[in-house]
């Protein structure tokens, strides 16, 4: 089989799964499933500012909760129908990520991972300062989309399907987005700043843009998170949040695309399963975690998957070269990754020219 | 008037813990090029050590400085053991390593320690003098005097001494120093020795302010980010000099202005850093960073 078609034939098996799951499992399960994806999304975002743009954030927990908040205070308290909260609370979102990004990306990125771990930390105290508005500590109970009557599902069916179709929107959107012009550019500056600038790449505004659509989809993964828990309150917004989807990302892949699922299942699954054995396990496997895999596998679980795939295929099309645009991060862009400035130059130009 | 010299002395206390914090920073940025995410958790850690000694029956003075030293070795290992593997590589790595040690000390600290508050001995006596007819508390003059002791020591090794100025080279140009026979990893390596070190004074200094528990560090961390940024990354006396500005300016938002309160004092250094770093990246003290493509 070859490499593409393997690759396609992976692709609708999972989402062959994808759909199967709720009527596989029970309702605790599907539960857990339906908070898989709505991670998945917001892993996914702050990959594309991670791994395609190698600028970092520890605030996207703020994002996140900036979007919960607001689907909660539009369904519950202006009564908006749910599904507009969704992309209310991703546009609201890719406009504070771009406010907040025009200052913040004139920095450098340890000054980013700064300003925006400041951001994390400061957010949920926000949100107890505006009491008036967000009931403070208290959190505010939000009411969960119910399956219509003409569909014969269960609540939890229902609400697992409405945000895998969102999920699958957004994943086909990010796929999109970062084989087409943007995406290469914003690879680019990624792999070298300089060289991209002098072939009319706006360094400042692609970082800022990246920013804010990673902002976005942080946004969109709170307002389903809104749906999934129907409660949102300051404490589930802090610092670990953050860490928990850089975590999700580092040992998904950075750069990838199908990384986010296998870290968001990291995220979900490892605190459930850790937090029998003690309180601190799940951080103590976050924060090794995170180490261990820099050491030993800088690529994630996609990459490792991607390796054996080339493996298998390896046999029938000896000379394959991955299709440009997939939006993945190619063999060859890694070589070129660990090169000198030398080989990061030549690779930001090639990446213009594909 | 008196209240207003109390509430800035108060402010230049909290501010000299920030200034050893961001030295400890500095230190580390210097000589590796890293921001080091877990500065704070480590001083946290070893202030948990020093609590556990006290606890053991050591007076507090003699249980802070066991673990001064104990915080120095156990710096050094950690630069040896994890940090050298990475160094010279992506900043990306560097930090999301960093980060990972911040996440592993804080639930290790918990694991061993558990996450409830604790009250920490004060190294200083609970009383107050009075200089020029203000009322001032010991512990406010013995923690600046304290910070002023650690800057003169500091200055001394890195100026007048050879091991100063052998991390002085590793730090400004690795190769020529290995090449001149300076042994470049065990200056790196004492540079993390004496940033844990610091961090670890910085701790038993604010624990007794705040209480003792696994997220100590977290809210000085951020300030003492805002001391560096403000001071520049890059400079020793910024450190100190942004330590006391925020210091000073955090207490007296708190104090003085209502709307900041104790809630939101937290984006008092916030702002400031996005202001330094918009305005004047380097700092006050900072050099100038020059790329070559």
């Amino acid at each position: 089989m070859s490499g593409r078609r393997l690759r396609a034939v992976s692709i609708a098996a999972l989402a062959a799964l994808a759909v199967a799951i709720p009527f596989l499992f029970g309702p605790y399960r599907v539960g857990q499933f339906t908070l898989v994806l709505v991670y998945a999304v917001a892993v996914l975002g702050l990959n594309l500012l991670v791994g395609y743009n190698g600028q970092i954030s520890l605030g996207h927990g703020a994002f996140f909760a900036l979007g919960a908040y607001t689907a909660a205070l539009l369904i519950e308290k202006a009564s908006v129908p749910y599904l507009l909260s969704v992309p209310a609370a991703g546009v609201l979102c890719f406009v504070a990520g771009y406010l907040f990004g025009v200052p913040a990306l004139r920095l450098r990125g340890l000054y980013l991972a700064l300003v925006t771990l400041g951001l994390a930390i400061a957010f949920p105290q926000l949100i107890k300062r505006f009491d008036g508005l967000t009931e403070g500590s208290q959190g505010l109970t939000v009411e969960q989309p119910a399956a219509p009557g003409w569909l014969s599902l269960a609540d939890d069916q229902f609400l697992y399907l409405l945000v895998l179709a969102f999920a699958a929107v957004m994943f086909l959107a990010a796929w999109n987005l970062m084989r087409g012009q943007l995406g290469r550019a914003v690879k680019a500056v990624r792999d070298a700043e300089i060289p991209a600038s002098t072939v009319g790449i706006d360094l400042g505004a692609t970082k800022t843009r990246v920013f804010a659509v990673s902002a976005a989809y942080a946004g969109v993964a709170g307002a389903l998170y809104v749906f999934a828990i129907g409660f949102v309150a300051p404490e589930a917004f802090t610092l670990t949040i953050s860490f928990a989807f850089l975590a999700a990302i580092v040992v998904g892949g950075l750069a990838t695309i199908s990384g986010a699922l296998f870290g968001a299942l990291f995220i979900e699954f490892v605190p459930v399963y850790a937090s029998d054995v003690n309180d601190a396990l799940t951080g103590v496997i976050y924060g090794g975690v995170l180490i261990a895999f820099m050491w030993l596998l800088p690529d994630g679980a996609a990459g490792l998957l991607r390796r054996l795939r080339r493996l298998v295929s390896r046999g029938e099309e000896e000379t394959r070269r991955e299709d440009p645009g997939g939006g993945e991060w190619h063999e060859e862009e890694r070589a070129d990754r660990v090169a000198g400035p030398a080989g990061r130059a030549g690779a930001g130009a090639g990446g213009l020219r594909a | 008037m008196e209240r207003f010299v109390q509430v800035v002395v108060d402010g230049i206390a909290t501010g000299s813990i920030y200034a050893a914090m961001a030295l400890a920073l500095v230190l580390i940025f210097r000589s590796t090029g890293i921001v080091n995410f877990a500065q704070g958790e480590m001083a946290m850690f070893s202030t948990f050590v020093a609590w556990g000694l006290y606890e053991a029956g050591v007076p507090i003075g003699l249980a802070a400085l066991t673990t001064l030293g104990l915080s120095f070795i156990v710096g050094m290992a950690i630069e040896r053991a994890l940090i050298r593997h990475f160094e010279g590589g992506e900043p990306l790595t560097l930090v999301i390593v960093t980060l990972g040690m911040f996440i592993l000390l804080n639930s290790l600290a918990g694991w061993i320690w558990g996450f409830e508050n604790r009250g920490f001995p004060s190294l200083f006596a609970d009383e107050t003098v009075t200089l020029g007819g203000v009322r001032l508390s010991v512990e406010s003059l013995g923690i600046v005097a304290v910070l002023l002791v650690v800057v003169g020591l500091l200055f001394l090794l890195f100026q007048r001494t050879k091991i100063g100025l052998a991390m002085r080279a590793a730090a400004l140009n690795p190769e020529s120093s290995a090449l001149v026979g300076v042994r470049v990893g065990t200056m790196l390596m004492l540079g993390w020795g004496l940033a844990a070190a610091l961090g670890a004074l910085a701790g038993v200094l604010v624990a007794p302010r705040l209480f003792l528990d696994v997220n100590l560090m977290g809210s000085v961390l951020i300030y003492a980010f805002a001391a560096a940024a403000l001071g520049g990354f890059d400079s020793a006396l910024g450190a100190v000099v942004g330590g006391w500005v925020i210091g000073v300016s955090e207490t007296l938002a708190g104090t003085y202005v209502d709307f900041i309160g104790a809630d939101l004092k937290i984006l008092v250094p916030l702002a400031i850093i996005f202001v330094v770093l918009l305005v004047r990246p380097t700092g006050l003290f900072g050099s100038r960073e020059v790329a070559r493509a």
